[in-house]
């Protein structure tokens, strides 16, 4: 088996992991939850502010520790005693190959998180895939190099090969009519093909280690070694530095490139260095995530955080959290059977996150947004009940306490068990008390209000809108229909004054007063002009 | 110290063309703007309004030519640019707040690398008072009206603390009680010896916001003062062709003459 000789060769891990599956498992199964609970830990107890990056500074120190401790203790392969060792010990996986694994995952998933958020705002997202594809050539010919899959003669080679496919599409969209996407599509697709050609070609080379290289495809955490964590702590602890060093630039020329130039900041330079950044994580992701999904990982993360936060500084945190766990899932799950790519799993478990945002995201969310719609219908609904309500009232002058449902239907123009079904509503909301079989509704104290407040509303502006804007009368209604719903005390009580405390209508019909609203509800003082509530026969 | 001499003006052009894609939009302008003015910029669609203010500033590549601000070269002197840009510029679902976008004012006084102090956000926080926007400084920029766009671009000029300003169509799409309060505060930063050009594309209200105009049209038709220049003669002569909005303008030219 291709892997293990690999690993085995440099670290022993691979070989060991398949001699021993089953004591493997077992000896996974028993940490796990603590490796989970890292993410959590980590960064559920971190409030947002900006003064946190310092914090997040530290534990990414702490993270890229592990790597060499873990190291240490594979080569020694005893129990040290240190401080940091049972620190290490406390949260990671006492199996060196599963520790690489779920490291390596959980920082690519901070460092792309990272550098996602800006490439989401920026509206460059198509870079990094572009990016992502354009490096397998690279990779192929740093294997070439010296025959091994030797991590630093891969960076290297795939940095090369992503920079210069970047410098093509900057080329085709300076010397041609294309646009960016179109540039970005066609060396995606060309330096994608020229990569798959020379992997077929390295396959059926008779001579050289050639195994794992397949992996880069797809990716395999199960694969990564002490130096390619290494690798990733290195690049990723470069991306947090530099964001937080220079979140400043980074925000203001994602935002506002024009203004910041004119404020004289070298925003090519930034710009630059944010796709050198790119390019570095993009090729250390190659291992674990594959060529073909590592812009998901860039994107996912960010989109997801996108959508749960209006703050870029929220954002980024969100977006390196849910990488983080991204990277965590990917490598757990592929770690279970023999082979399984780990790339896949890692951006299934950050589409899970982006479609939980997606759907119940509190403001930008589609299920909540359904959910704040329907909630608005029922209370339009509600009120339209209580001002037929009313209407069948005051079409009998307020002679009479109960509403019949038959009244109410021909009203409404509605059979009988619909307008049944709408009272039961305003029950519900202790609008109304039902009686005679549920075929006689009565007003509460709060209902009488709130249809008195609705009528009040429509019939005010029906009449701002013929005094006010002059238009006819017979055009104001449907207007009116819908602001009754949404005027506010405040907007009432100025349309009132402007309106001189008008009485009527423009169709000559009472307005009710605030006087009315107490007198019909209290029920103290009652005169027989206008009378809704609870009045005795 | 140069910018103590009051010889040098705020802004001086000389001999500037700029061209896209080969093709001149701006050709050979010349332009000394004493301090203190306010002075619009004025002319038709592709006149090469926002052009001038952006070479002015450095933004794009000039053909020919050079532009000193306070006698130094643009790129030496450019804290002492503020920029209001238009509004349609950028992306108003990026994920900040009102605030953050004011502060974004005081960067450039900050240089690279350092983050804004408590001055800075109190500098912010009254510039976002004098536009009366100081209520939504918490509020994500997407949940705001055009108007108020408008108030935080400039609440963030303010923060620049500038002496020379540029602004592309601060005017366009607000509404009226935005318009009049953008007015007073050009009035207000005119009366402190700040100097500013406002690209404008009203020429009906042109006459009466601005005691400098710049009329353009690819090259400097005139500049002087509005009374001087806002005639029907160098108007026809800015909008050349452009006979319905010229036979308007000049009915309310010989109307205010009468």
């Amino acid at each position: 088996m291709g892997v293990s000789e690999v690993s085995a060769g440099r670290t022993g891990v691979g070989l060991r992991t398949l001699q021993r599956p089953m004591k493997a498992a077992q000896e996974r199964r028993t940490p796990r939850p603590r490796g989970v609970c890292l993410a959590p830990c980590t960064f559920a107890t971190a409030s947002w502010s900006a003064a946190l990056l310092r914090r997040f500074a530290l534990t990414l120190a702490l993270l890229i520790l592990m790597p060499f401790g873990a190291h240490a203790a594979k080569i020694g392969d005893l129990i040290q005693t240190n401080v940091l060792e049972q620190a290490l010990d406390f949260f990671t996986f006492r199996e060196p190959a599963v520790r690489f694994a779920l490291l390596g995952s959980m920082l690519l998933g901070i460092c792309c998180g990272l550098l996602g958020s800006f490439i989401v705002v920026r509206k460059m997202a198509l870079v990094g895939d572009a990016l992502s594809h354009a490096v397998l050539p690279g990779v192929a010919l740093g294997f070439l190099w010296n025959m091994s899959k030797d991590p630093v003669a891969i960076f290297i080679g795939a940095t090369i090969a992503g920079l210069v496919g970047t410098g093509v599409v900057t080329l085709i969209k300076q010397t041609t009519r294309l646009k960016e996407d179109t540039a970005l599509g066609l060396v995606l697709a060309s330096f994608f093909a020229v990569g798959i050609c020379l992997l077929t070609m390295i396959q059926r080379l008779p001579t050289g280690n050639k195994t794992g290289i397949d992996k880069f495809l797809f990716g395999q955490a199960a694969a990564m070694g002490a130096d390619d964590v290494r690798l990733i702590a290195i690049v990723t602890a470069l991306s947090i530095l530099t964001i937080a060093v220079f979140y400043k630039e980074f925000l203001l020329t994602s935002f506002d490139a024009g203004f910041a130039r004119a404020t004289g900041f070298p925003v090519q330079a930034i710009h630059y260095g944010l796709m050198l950044l790119l390019a570095f994580s993009v090729v250390v992701a190659l291992q674990a995530v594959g060529v073909v999904l590592v812009s998901a990982m860039l994107i996912t993360p960010a989109a997801a955080a996108y959508l749960l936060t209006d703050r870029m500084s929220r954002m980024l945190w969100l977006a390196a959290f849910f990488g983080m766990a991204a990277g965590a899932v990917g490598a757990f799950l592929s770690y279970l059977g023999p082979n399984l790519p780990t790339g896949p799993f890692m951006v299934l478990g950050a589409t899970t996150v982006f479609v939980i945002a997606f759907l119940f995201g509190p403001r930008h969310g589609v299920v909540m947004r359904w959910w704040r719609q329907r909630s608005r219908a029922q209370r339009v609904q509600r009120e339209n009940t209580l001002k037929s309500m009313y209407h069948v009232l005051e079409a009998r002058e307020f002679k009479g306490d109960g509403v019949s449902m038959r009244e109410l239907s021909e009203r409404r123009r509605e059979t009988i068990e619909e307008a049944k079904q709408q009272v039961g509503q305003l029950r519900r909301h202790d609008m109304v008390t039902l009686q005679e079989e549920g075929n006689v509704a009565f007003l509460t104290p709060s209902g009488w209000q709130l249809a008195c407040a609705i009528v009040r509303n429509h019939r005010l502006w029906e009449l701002y809108l013929t005094n006010a804007a002059h238009i006819a009368a017979d055009h104001v209604h449907e207007d009116a229909e819908k602001i009754e719903h949404v005027l506010g005390e405040d907007v009432v009580r100025e349309l009132e004054r402007r309106l001189e405390y008008a009485k009527t209508d423009p169709h000559g019909r009472r307005i009710p007063s605030l006087a009315d609203m107490r007198l019909g509800g209290v029920g103290q003082e009652r005169t027989d002009e206008l009378v809704g509530y609870g009045r005795r026969p | 110290m140069t910018h103590l001499n009051p010889a040098d003006a705020p802004l001086e052009v000389h001999d500037l063309t700029v061209a896209y894609h080969k093709k001149p939009v701006l050709w050979g302008i010349d332009l000394v703007v004493p301090r203190g003015r306010l002075v619009g910029i004025v002319g038709p669609n592709g006149a090469g309004k926002s052009t001038l203010i952006k070479a002015a500033m450095g933004l794009l590549p000039l053909s020919s030519g050079w532009v000193k601000i306070f006698g130094q070269p643009v790129e030496k002197n450019l804290v002492r640019v503020g920029y209001v840009p238009q509004r349609e510029s950028v992306d108003w679902d990026f994920p900040v707040n009102v605030m953050d976008v004011v502060l974004m004012g005081r960067y450039g006084r900050l240089g690279l690398i350092r983050r804004p102090s408590k001055v800075d956000r109190e500098v912010a926080r009254a510039c976002l008072d004098k536009v009366k926007m100081l209520p939504y400084a918490n509020r994500q920029i997407s949940n705001l009206s055009g108007g108020q766009q408008q108030r935080v671009f400039l609440a963030r000029a303010l923060a620049q603390e500038s002496d020379l300003y540029f602004m592309d169509e601060p005017f366009a799409g607000v509404d009226a009680a935005t318009e009049s309060a953008i007015v007073t505060l050009l009035h207000e930063l005119k009366d402190k010896g700040k100097t500013l050009l406002v690209v404008h594309h009203d020429l009906t209200t042109a006459k009466d916001y601005f005691d400098m105009l710049l009329l353009l049209n690819m090259r400097v038709v005139a500049f002087g003062s509005t009374s001087e220049v806002f005639t029907t003669e160098l108007l026809q002569k800015t909008y050349g062709g452009r006979l319905t909005i010229l036979s308007e303008v000049a009915e309310a030219v010989s109307q205010k003459a009468k």
